[in-house]
């Protein structure tokens, strides 16, 4: 299969680009690494009649911390590759999860072109980016011509493949506030392969104070519901415990409630329930434990 | 939106193997079948269309990159290597090509080009990978035939021989250096 014909336009600027998108609305895709909608195009599962490539809208391509009034932030813009941001050292020290996460993602050729930004936007259930973003407590920066707003994660994937952008808005970047001292991360998951889209996978993010105690756990799940979700329940769990092995047994044991899981050839949805359980404790326990130093 | 006018085509230069071509693209046409069809380098293999078999993986700008999942548009100014740059102009193979020859590294050769693209980009980065890293680097290229053992062996092999090529060169240009130290040279 081949794409359907479609009016590629090439934006010089960021204004261009919202003007381009302003216009043709819902008939206009972006595109800026086009793993997956090039894909989608070539099975002809997308046919957009406009396609707006940002990759050559200067200043979409940076990758920074940023030291404000407030507490550190990475920011990533939206045409930043996934490549390089598991290589660059300041997504390394400020957002460790992204990395771990990212490394299930596809073959490097993918992640070479590919962005973080994008795996986001395009929502996709299963994937782990946008569970890693939620996890972290990220945001989404987005911009029409009628201005700038910021999304958090929590509300930005309202289905499969579905977003909260409204018609006329792109994604700019993502923004990772930085983490109280005492955090740690952790990503796992089962596929069917390496590289491919997990069956199931959990990433967690542990804060202990100064006691030991679990001051603040956000776990989210992929492949586990609709859309990229947070295991309420099994942090709920965490929150206040002394992060030991009773306790996380407690939050795997709750990680499934309240999750409506997809079948599929790859998995029934109970075993995608067992799945998010089994691996809610491994994340967990990682998590748990580089918190507390303990690599 | 019914179909009205085609689209405009899109002027593009690309630098492929080293040789410019102006050209003038249909938005919808991916850089494999540019490759294939309009510059008849047919070396480099479509397989799935979805960039999961990687039978099409190319160098563009020097990263392996698939060339089912990019529009020849994108890429005005880009520089592409295809697998018809790795041989000499006289038919002598290039070390990698020589390796996947010697271990027997290809069967039905469908896979190959692909292979040896991502393999280049590898050795690149990594003289002499283990075969842990060659397993990394070319786990999104799929063969149907091999088993995947003797191309890992072939790539590793490759790194060796580049090595020990890229020494016995550095040692020819150190005495040619030595020698020439005191002659006019820019």
């Amino acid at each position: 299969m081949k794409p359907a014909a479609f009016a590629y336009l090439a934006p010089r600027d960021l204004d261009e680009a919202l003007d381009q998108l302003a216009e043709h609305g819902a008939d206009a895709r972006v595109l800026a690494g086009g793993q997956s909608l090039v894909r989608l195009m070539n099975a002809r599962l997308a046919s957009p009649a406009v396609v707006v490539d940002i990759n050559r809208v200067p200043g979409l391509d940076s990758l920074a911390v940023t030291n404000g009034s407030g507490p550190a932030t990475l920011r990533l813009g939206a045409t930043v590759r996934q490549r390089t941001s598991e290589l660059s050292p300041d997504v390394a020290a400020h957002a460790p999860l992204l990395v771990e996460a990212g490394a299930h993602v596809a073959h490097a050729p993918v992640r070479s072109r590919g962005t973080v930004v994008g795996s986001v936007a395009f929502a996709d259930p299963s994937a782990e980016l946008p569970t890693a973003l939620l996890a972290l407590d990220g945001r989404v920066v987005v911009r029409s011509r009628a201005g700038e707003r910021t999304i958090e994660a929590d509300d930005f994937f309202t289905g499969a493949f579905t977003n909260a952008l409204d018609a006329g808005e792109m994604v700019v970047a993502i923004e990772v506030p930085g983490s109280p001292p005492g955090t740690g991360s952790a990503f796992v998951e089962v596929a069917r392969r390496h590289g491919d889209l997990p069956v199931c996978g959990v990433a967690a993010v542990v804060t202990r104070s100064d006691d030991g105690r679990v001051s603040s756990a956000r776990i989210a799940l992929c492949g586990a519901d609709e859309r990229p979700v947070r295991a309420r329940a099994a942090e709920d769990a965490l929150t206040g415990s002394d992060g030991g092995a009773d306790a996380v047994a407690e939050a795997a044991a709750r990680a499934a409630d309240g999750l409506s899981p997809r079948g599929d050839c790859h998995g029934s949805p109970d075993f995608r329930r067992h799945l998010a359980r089994i691996l809610t404790g491994r994340a967990v326990s990682t998590a748990v434990h580089r918190a507390a130093g303990e690599a | 939106m019914g179909e009205t006018t085609a689209p405009e085509k899109i002027r593009i230069g690309l630098t492929v193997n080293d040789v410019r071509h102006d050209l003038l693209v249909e938005p919808r046409t991916l850089l494999a079948d540019l490759l294939r069809g309009d510059l008849e380098l047919t070396g480099t293999h479509i397989g799935c269309e979805q960039g999961v078999c990687g039978a099409c993986t190319v160098l563009v700008d020097g990263t392996a990159t698939r060339s089912c999942l990019v529009f020849a548009a994108q890429l005005d100014g880009a520089a592409v290597r295809t697998v018809e740059s790795l041989a000499g102009a006289d038919g002598t193979l290039h070390p990698i090509q020589q390796a996947f020859h010697e271990n027997h590294g290809l069967q039905c050769g469908f896979c190959t080009p692909g292979m040896l693209m991502g393999a280049c980009e590898l050795l690149e980065r990594t003289a002499e990978p283990d075969p842990d890293e060659v397993r990394e680097a070319l786990g999104g290229n799929l063969c149907r035939c091999t088993g995947y053992q003797n191309i890992v062996r072939s790539v590793c092999a490759a790194g060796r021989t580049m090595t020990a090529d890229r020494n016995s060169t550095a040692t020819t240009t150190a005495t040619t250096t030595a020698t020439t130290t005191n002659g006019a040279q820019a």
